[in-house]
């Protein structure tokens, strides 16, 4: 966006010396902490299909009211949280640093949300459908043992990525960081997005039971 | 994406395109819940719910992240590695599918 890489006309870019992705290096670095991050969740969905797929009495525990509805809700506010963050890395490049803090708060407000829901959602499997992490009445054993592995991992990322954004929602507000800070922090927080486009059709709507 | 050498002022897209993004990604995520809830059969509700999902995840990617409009070389450093490894991790499928008829009776 705002960011400015300036590299000699002359010679590779692959040399030395230069910024062959003409990108900054923050950005570059979060690119790769995404991309193996993204190798930890595959590896988690794929154990949690290979569980299912080996045990033909896999639990459908997901009541299309209260599981699906509660699901669907902290869906949009992942989905309406990146909207936000997009405008605070836009408010960000146009200078309006108040307008982008607000973004920023909003962000994570949704966040604060979805972390609620979700815990709300757990408490209920766990108090009313007797699943934990060890057992259910289904006798496998795996699908809370998948189930919470990969929810509770995408969660911590959430709770992880509000702590992200506070420290640059009030460094931005004092004054401090660049707006490349914003969007590197923004590249984060939607990829705790992108990783629940999965999570949700996977486990809970292949789940659902109406 | 973006070739300049002497300077690069990456240009993203606009607010309108976002929100444009936005409602895509929640009619497809409307469409995914109305598909469980009429209980559609597993194996065209699989299909269905992981390609969207990749739709999905290519949007998020491209206009969220920004990366349709980055070096056409950071897209090429980072995905086709990705998605080879993540490919690579079918190779259990086999072995998951044979697990139940291999298990003694009861």
């Amino acid at each position: 966006m705002s960011t400015h890489v300036t590299t000699a006309a002359t010679g590779s870019l692959w040399e030395g010396g230069r910024s062959p992705y003409l990108t900054n290096s923050k950005k570059f670095g979060m690119w790769l902490f995404i991309i193996s991050d993204s190798l930890t969740f595959s590896a988690m969905l794929f154990a949690y299909t290979y569980s299912r797929v080996s045990n033909p009495n896999w639990p459908t525990p997901f009541h299309f009211s209260p599981s699906i509805v509660f699901s669907s809700v902290m869906t949009f506010a992942l989905l309406t949280s990146s909207l936000t963050m997009v405008m605070a890395v836009h408010s960000m490049n146009q200078g309006n640093r108040a307008a982008a803090a607000r973004w920023l708060l909003a962000t994570m407000a949704a966040g604060a949300t979805f972390v609620g829901l979700h815990l709300t959602e757990w408490m209920n499997l766990i108090n009313h459908e007797h699943i934990t992490a060890f057992g259910n009445e289904w006798g496998v054993p795996q699908f809370g043992g998948t189930f919470f592995a990969i929810t509770g991992l995408h969660m911590t990322h959430v709770v992880i990525g509000l702590i992200y954004l506070g420290v640059i929602c009030q460094a931005v507000m004092r004054g401090k960081f660049k707006a490349e800070d914003v969007e590197v922090a923004g590249l984060y927080w939607h990829f705790v997005d992108l990783v629940w486009m999965f999570v949700f059709p996977l486990v809970y709507l292949m789940s659902a039971r109406v | 994406m973006s070739t300049h050498v002497e300077e690069i002022s990456s240009h993203g897209p606009g607010i309108p395109t976002f929100a444009k993004v936005w409602m895509a990604l929640l009619a497809m995520t409307a469409i995914e819940v109305f598909l469980a809830y009429m209980q559609t059969p597993m194996m065209i509700m699989l299909t269905v719910l992981l390609g969207l999902s990749v739709i999905k995840a290519a949007l998020i990617i491209a206009y969220f992240m920004h990366l349709k409009f980055e070096r056409l070389s950071l897209f090429l450093t980072l995905f086709p590695m990705l998605i080879f490894c993540i490919v690579l991790m079918l190779i259990f499928l086999g072995d998951a599918y044979r697990i139940p008829m291999m298990r003694p009776p009861v």
